[in-house]
């Protein structure tokens, strides 16, 4: 597959900020939260540049910042945002809408208050607005979304749970996981879920349980942050005795030492297996997701390995084509432009 | 300024812009702070003059047009626009026309990447001082905005954006001239620069990618399974 693209650079542009500056302050142009492609919305804005913002777009605003925050980082910009808002009621309602969001779309880790395991936010494990399951203990966490702690656990009722028949395939593909999360992942932690149909007793109807794996590391000190989520639906289908299987894959990394830079990567696949028995259904999902993470790391580290060779050089040559300096010093002896271009070999 | 600095630093390169007009419009007083301090991704304008592309930015602006340094006209047209004086113009019109010429051996120009989407985007500030016996202070601030995407049906989306800026102070004799002072700092700047976003910044960031699943060359000894053959 070939994907044709144009890349955009701009040129160079010399000019002398401080004689504008100092002479009449610039007016700010783009003052509401749309940035303006045409003309006619250019205009638009500047009238509503003297209408204040309503308290419902301060919160859209304060939500976005939240919800764009990058993995492990919501609680920094958490309290810049509280800071540059200067408005603790908007504040304290944008919180407490998009730290749920955050933390579902994140899958955050949290511990039990006892510290005998943990609990993943998720849509697959919530079982209300602050309670998530945790099947591996068959307990129920209570969540605090803003502080981002769990509070309290407690046992998980039989409603709760799938049935004995569902929880044969859960638990051992359960095993399966964790035993290959621990081997690829030095601090990774999966959960497996029954996401539809956890009341079937016995072979004869269709379910789905739902893998959820996590890695995330914070070091704050290096300026540093990153995450790896993937996600696998397994469909079981009784009628044609098969398993398919949906994978999504996302990682991301955010290095902000004097500078901001994120890598932002995702990549969906699907695959299926024969339907066997508990344990050998375990063995082989367990090894399908192997295959694809491992696959996937690999076509990660491939992008990166193309990166300074063709991509970098493409946008900016190393050194000009006559494989030095720029001649500076001589600038003034060329009548401009043509002999220089002549000089360098660039002559259009 | 400071918590509004500290949310830049955290929020997706890619969203910049929507995060600038955010905070712009959360903050009406800062604009020019925030304008001057946070360097957004350029939008070029064609000179009607000379069919030739120009950019927008704080520093060609005044109310909402900007002014072209190839016609030094305004664009859209505007009454009792501020000009520079004629000294510092010749310089402008000098200074344009050397960095055309560097532009066109740096940067290749539109060409077709493989698989590969992106952009490229230097802001050089460069403040002189005024001449002290021969010599005169240059304040270089540079910034460089880079944003790659990759599509592939078996790697899926791949996207690597970031942005740095750094500053470098010199002394210089002026007897060469401020073109040929200021050019060789941007130069250097600008090699440096590079070098950091593919070396320090990339690095980074596959670095933390191989720690949270570290490639299999990497991992201590798996255990071999027992059950299988």
């Amino acid at each position: 597959m070939i994907f044709g693209c144009v890349l955009h650079i701009h040129m160079l542009y010399v000019s002398i900020p401080k004689f504008l500056k100092s002479q009449r302050p610039s007016r700010p142009n783009n003052n509401i939260i749309t940035m303006a492609d045409t003309e006619e919305q250019e205009e638009e804005q500047i009238d509503e540049e003297i209408i204040l913002l309503t308290e419902e777009q301060k919160l859209d605003i304060a939500k976005w910042f939240l919800l764009n925050s990058p993995p492990g980082e919501i609680q920094y910009v958490a309290t810049d945002l509280r800071s540059v808002l200067n408005d603790d009621n908007v504040y304290q309602k944008a919180a407490s809408q998009a730290f749920p969001l955050y933390n579902k779309s994140h899958i955050v880790c949290l511990h039990f208050p006892n510290r005998t395991g943990e609990v993943l936010v998720s849509s697959y494990s919530e079982l209300s607005e602050d309670e998530y399951l945790d099947p591996r203990t068959a307990q129920v966490g209570k969540v605090d979304h803003v502080r981002q702690v769990c509070t309290q656990i407690r046992p998980a009722g039989d409603d709760e749970l799938p049935s004995p028949y569902i929880e044969e395939y859960r638990c051992a593909l359960d095993v399966e996981v964790s035993k290959y999360v621990g081997e690829a992942y030095p601090k990774g932690v999966s959960s497996v879920y029954c996401t539809s149909g956890k009341d079937v007793e016995d072979y004869g109807s269709d379910f789905e349980l739902v893998v959820v794996i996590t890695a995330t590391r914070h070091s704050p000190q290096n300026f540093c942050n990153g995450s790896w989520g993937s996600i696998w639906n397994v469909e079981f289908k009784d009628e044609q005795q098969t398993v398919e299987v949906r994978g999504k894959m996302q990682v991301s990394a955010h290095y902000f030492e004097e500078g901001n830079v994120q890598l932002d990567a995702k990549h969906e696949c699907r695959d299926s297996t024969v339907f066997q028995s508990p344990e050998d259904s375990a063995d082989s999902l367990a090894n399908i997701i192997r295959h694809h993470e491992t696959e996937y790391l690999t076509s990660l580290q491939a992008s990166y390995s193309n990166l300074p060779d063709s991509t970098f050089k493409e946008l900016r040559r190393k050194l000009p084509v006559t494989r030095t300096l720029f001649p500076w010093h001589n600038t003034v002896q060329f009548s401009l432009t043509k002999d220089l271009t002549k000089e360098l070999g660039i002559e259009k | 300024m400071e918590a509004a600095m500290g949310l830049m630093r955290r929020m997706p390169p890619k969203h910049t812009e929507t995060a600038l007009s955010a905070l712009l419009s959360l903050l009406p007083d800062h604009s020019s702070d925030l304008l001057s301090q946070i360097d957004q991704p350029l939008q070029v304008l064609c000179d009607v003059d000379n069919a030739k592309e120009f950019i927008l930015c704080e520093y060609n602006r005044d109310a909402d047009s900007y002014r072209s340094p190839w016609s030094n006209k305004y664009h859209p047209p505007l009454e009792e626009g501020i000009y520079p004086s004629a000294e510092l113009r010749k310089l402008e019109i000098e200074a344009n026309e050397i960095f055309t010429v560097y532009h066109g051996s740096k940067y290749a120009h539109g060409k077709r990447g493989y698989l590969h989407e992106g952009g490229w985007e230097a802001i050089h500030v460069i403040q002189v001082g005024p001449e002290v016996q021969g010599m005169a202070h240059y304040c270089l601030t540079s910034t460089i905005m880079l944003s790659l995407t990759t599509n592939g049906d078996t790697s899926g989306t791949f996207n690597l954006s970031g942005s740095i800026r750094r500053q470098m102070k010199a002394d210089l004799c002026v007897e060469d001239g401020h073109l040929c002072n200021m050019g060789k700092m941007i130069e250097e700047l600008e090699g440096k620069l590079r070098n950091q976003l593919d070396q320090v910044y990339f690095g980074k960031t596959k670095e933390m990618v191989c720690t949270l699943r570290p490639p299999a060359e990497l991992l201590p000894m798996a255990l071999p399974d027992a059950r299988k053959p």
